[in-house]
């Protein structure tokens, strides 16, 4: 299973209005470590289904969003809760890096 | 237990996959997890590499190492290795996972890191502004001011590449030639929106959220001066990754790993090494692949020479009675 795809259009009624926290992964289709990392977060996702939602923005797809969030770098992975950002993680990393950045969302 | 473990997902080790799942071996590689494919997944196009006469995707090209070593029977594992016991007969590679592997001998060949500017301020702002990789983040800064810092192949190939978004590259370079080849220099040269800031070194990088600018002094007589800017792209070369390896192998005054002459033979016996990790010189695809052929070939012959018992035991079979002599 790989996470769904969010965009401008639907990101207020998806990410903002979530009702448990989201991880938005931004990505685009020629970044390679976008591509390591993405089966790293179906996994984090798959494990921890009832705790975090994730989900991926194709920024060139989806500029707007990505402008709004000042992305200048992916793959950027942004924890949303109750409409706010609530952690930026940068750059591809092994699984057990990135669970221990979203700790406080997996507890 | 196996025969051989390679560990490193670039140029060298697919190659050294290659030869050695051809030569029967049964290679593991440990990829890593997130930086599996070495560096030419941050590249475009790679118009050096023999065969390609139109040039090839860097990632592609990796695909292809990779798809050719498992077709031959390399088994890949995306893990990271977290400890190294090298000495001894039966060498042990530990991963992220828990898991420890066993084999009869290493291939050793996990490239380089990019080097990092060493400023207080850089990895505050490292996604948020400073990047090391322009393909990956370049399309961000369309109509941005942006610097690439270094003198050579790959600060002038980011530099190139960043005048498809940026207004302005500012390319700083401490010193007033470059090491890049004939080739990138002239087309650096003849792009109008790459700017020259020579004999400077970047003292500063500015900005709260992100970056707002760069302060520079010159390596002539020290004069400051700033710069306003949006983002800041590091490209001053890269270190051999041998943290795993310390105090076991052997390494030369450059900091690679040290090889016997032109062979791949570390000081340890049934360890070997190929690519950059390898290599204070040259740095190329082609020549990373060369080095992990001959990895593969050294550790084939190494096999060959240890005792049938133990390489029965490493291909998962119990050594076979021989027959009784008539």
């Amino acid at each position: 299973m790989s996470a769904r795809n969010v965009t401008d259009a639907d990101f207020e009624a998806e990410v903002l209005k979530s009702d448990k926290p989201i991880m938005v992964d931004f990505w685009a289709e020629w970044c390679g470590p976008c591509k390591a990392v993405s089966p790293i977060l179906d996994r984090i996702a798959e494990e921890n289904a009832d705790k975090i939602d994730i989900v991926k923005l194709n920024v060139d797809d989806n500029p707007e969003t990505a402008m709004k969030y000042g992305i200048t770098s992916i793959p950027a992975m942004y924890v949303f809760s109750d409409g706010e950002v609530k952690k930026r993680i940068i750059g591809a990393k092994p699984k057990p890096a990135l669970e221990s950045d979203l700790a406080e969302f997996l507890a | 237990m196996r025969q051989v473990i390679i560990v490193g997902s670039g140029p060298a080790a697919y190659t050294a996959a290659i030869y050695a799942a051809r030569a029967d071996l049964a290679p593991l590689v440990i990829a890593s997890s997130v930086e599996f494919g070495g560096e030419l997944m941050k590249t475009t196009e790679v118009e050096n590499f023999p065969g390609f006469p139109e040039g090839i995707m860097g990632p592609e090209l990796m695909t292809k190492m990779q798809e050719q070593a498992e077709r031959f029977g390399a088994e890949l594992v995306y893990d990271d290795v977290t400890k190294l016991e090298l000495e001894g007969e039966i060498k042990r590679v530990h991963l992220g996972s828990g898991e420890v592997h066993e084999a009869l001998a290493v291939i050793y060949a996990t490239g380089s890191a990019y080097r990092k500017l060493g400023l207080a301020d850089e990895e505050r702002l490292s996604g948020y502004g400073v990047s090391w990789c322009a393909t990956c983040d370049g399309a961000f800064f369309r109509q941005k001011k942006v610097a690439v810092v270094g003198g050579g192949d790959s600060a002038l190939e980011e530099a190139t590449f960043l005048t498809r978004f940026a207004d302005t590259v500012y390319l700083v370079h401490r010193r007033e030639e470059l090491r890049a080849s004939k080739a990138m220099q002239e087309r650096a040269f003849a792009d109008p929106k790459i700017e020259f800031l020579w004999n400077q070194e970047v003292a500063h990088i500015y900005g709260d959220e992100k970056v707002t600018g760069m302060g520079l002094v010159s390596t002539v007589d020290g004069t400051e001066t700033t710069k306003d800017l949006d983002g800041l792209f590091v490209a001053i070369g890269a270190d051999p990754r041998t943290h795993l390896v310390h105090g076991q192998l052997e390494l030369a005054p450059e900091g690679t790993v040290a090889v016997r002459g032109r062979s791949s033979m570390t000081n340890l016996e049934g360890v070997f090494a190929a690519g950059d990790v390898v290599d204070p010189s040259y740095k190329q695809a082609i020549t990373a692949a060369g080095s992990g052929c001959v990895a593969a070939l050294d550790a084939e012959r190494y096999l060959s020479e240890l005792p049938a018992e133990l390489l029965a035991r490493a291909a998962g079979t119990a050594p076979q009675p021989q027959p009784a002599s008539a």
